[in-house]
């Protein structure tokens, strides 16, 4: 069930686990839009699905997988060389603090 | 106040596949930094990941091993979070349909054996490493691990004790070897554990918050945690104190501290995978994973104590591996006496294979090698001490027992005309020690016996030397 409302510590909670810096103007704004989607999906509430299985991918598929065979990996360098920052081996972020 | 602890065992065990879960990655452990890695596993725009068939057969065979429920019906989700060594933002995992449910672990006990519960097993893939402690400021990244497949495989709370903790995590470690679909590696990481501890009050409601265990590296370091834990707990609900629920770090100096609360634990709004089609298994699928089956480590061990009578001890050590039970029972089978084959292979066997670090499958010693050994023993043909030095042989050499023998000129002296004049020359020599048996000293027999031995360099055989020495002292 879809909620229809959402609240603005919902919104900052999840600008949080998006790691995104927001402004109280932005968080504003947002929770605005976040009710105004919410509101639209709640329309499909009205449909009947009475019966009907939930689904997880529109495609009605199942078990596409592949022999496991190992592939040529990818060339380093080339890897590297779209990171903003690495040292020839491995990428470079800033210094991860002990907590996860 | 009586108090129970009560712990939950969640173990991730990584699958021995030769590509990744998602991508044709090469698996091998400790190759240099991001050289193991492609498109899909560091989630390059528009790549797709494909699930890997072996990946979910193994899955399956895992949960036909802990007795599982297979799911006709299981999906992929999406585990969102943010951190440097997860390539897309979020882990393919499983969530609300897991591969398999309802399992349990059959474990040694004191009081007999016990239960434990297996609430699921479901399949996942693995995340980059961080490189701690590199020059300057910076964390680096290796992906070679991102995107391996790994089985998380997590436990009821039913264990209650580090030490059913232990032999939980060595008989899940067993089987898994066993059935081969993990190497069992807690030092390298192919098999890690996280416990969940918490204590309550034995007919009553109070109990302490859930605590979760990360940073062990070891059966020991598990055991040393849960106990440190248990003691933690119990001392505070004996205290009336409160407890919060949290996750906290194993120390190597032997202690648990907070890592996280679980107030400002990560909300993974997990949601299923759009990249991936649902899992289907069939009656016929499972079935023919579960003819791969081998006899299990539990039946192997029964029926070595039926078939070759072995004590329950000797059959728990000749089954702690699929390659250990297989030698001994071919072994067994080609000697008269199971019970020296099983002697040997727990002590002078282990011993030289554990000292050279030589795993069995490429020991020189064969079956029907240690079989002859204990048939020239049983015949009398060596004694039990130059047969162990005819094994040490063995091992370096993997030459016939027979034939080391021979080459050494080892064969033992079991005649008795042979010996008679061997035995008149300490008599003479040791007039005192003849004496002193005479006189009732029995242990004065040992002095002729040991010179005996020397003069036949070990080669008499010394229980026909004690016999004939007493019949000649005796006259
Ligand atoms: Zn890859």
């Amino acid at each position: 069930m879809i909620p229809v409302s959402v609240t603005r510590d919902d919104v900052a909670h999840v600008a949080r686990l998006a790691r995104l810096a927001m402004s109280e103007q932005e968080l504003d704004q947002m929770h605005g839009y976040f009710e105004a989607i919410l509101e639209h999906f709640a329309k499909l509430a009205a449909v009947d699905t009475e019966g009907v299985e939930p689904t997880s991918h529109p495609l009605a598929r199942a078990n596409v997988t592949r022999e496991d065979c190992v592939t040529e990996p990818m060339d380093r360098t080339k890897l590297l060389a779209n990171a903003p920052l690495a040292d020839g081996e491995c990428f470079l972020v800033p210094q991860i603090m002990e907590d996860e | 106040m009586t108090t129970q602890p009560l712990i939950g065992l969640e173990v991730h065990a990584q699958l021995l596949t030769a590509s990744k879960m998602f991508c044709g990655c090469p698996t091998e452990f400790g190759a240099p930094p991001n050289t193991q890695v492609c498109p899909i596993c560091t989630a390059q725009p528009g790549a797709l990941p494909v699930p890997n068939q072996r990946a979910v057969e193994m899955t399956i065979l895992t949960g036909l091993a802990l007795h599982c429920d297979i799911a006709p019906r299981s999906v992929f989700a999406r585990k969102n979070y943010f951190y440097p060594d997860l390539t897309k933002n979020y882990q393919i995992s499983q969530y609300e349909q897991p591969l398999c449910e309802n399992g349990y672990v059959l474990i040694d006990t004191e009081s007999g054996p016990k239960r434990i519960r297996v609430r699921r097993v479901h399949l996942e893939e693995d995340t980059g490493k961080n490189i701690h402690g590199g020059a300057g400021a910076a964390s680096r990244i290796d992906f070679n691990r991102c995107g391996l497949p790994l089985m998380e495989i997590v436990s009821e709370p039913d264990l209650t004790s580090a030490d059913e903790c232990r032999a939980y995590l060595q008989k899940l470690q067993l089987i898994l070897r066993w059935i081969g679909v993990c190497n069992g590696n807690m030092e390298e990481g192919s098999m890690r554990c996280e416990p969940t501890v918490n204590v309550i009050e034995v007919g009553g409601s109070a109990k302490t918050a859930l605590v979760e265990i990360k940073n062990l590296a070891s059966f020991r370091a598990v055991h040393q945690a849960v106990d440190y834990e248990i003691l933690r707990h119990t001392r505070a609900l004996l205290a009336g104190e409160s407890t919060t629920r949290e996750t906290r770090r194993w120390l190597a100096e032997g202690r648990t501290e907070t890592m996280r609360s679980k107030e400002e634990a990560h909300d993974y709004r997990y949601f299923p995978e759009p990249d991936l089609m649902p899992l289907e298994v069939d009656e016929a699928m499972v079935t023919r994973i579960g003819a791969d089956m081998p006899e299990g480590p539990d039946e192997v061990r029964e029926r070595l104590i039926e078939q070759y009578e072995l004590s329950s001890y000797d059959a728990t050590v000749m089954t702690q591996s699929r390659e250990f039970a297989a030698f001994f029972e071919a072994a067994a089978g080609a000697a008269e006496d199971p019970k020296a084959v099983a002697n040997w292979m727990q002590g002078d066997f282990a011993r030289l294979l554990n000292e050279t670090g030589t795993p069995l499958a490429e020991s020189k010693v064969s079956p029907a090698g240690l079989a002859d050994l204990v048939r020239l023993i049983a015949d009398g043909a060596i004694s039990g001490k130059m047969a162990k030095t005819v094994f040490e042989r063995m091992f370096e050499t993997g030459k016939a027992p027979a034939l080391i023998v021979d080459e050494e000129g080892m064969s033992q002296i079991s005649d008795t005309s042979a010996l008679e004049p061997v035995i008149d020359k300490a008599i003479a020599d040791n007039p005192e020690a003849v004496e002193n048996y005479r006189s009732g000293k029995k242990k004065a027999l040992g002095a002729l016996v040991g010179q005996i031995m020397k003069e036949t360099k070990g080669q008499a055989n010394p229980a026909l030397v004690n016999e004939l020495l007493v019949q000649r002292l005796g006259e």
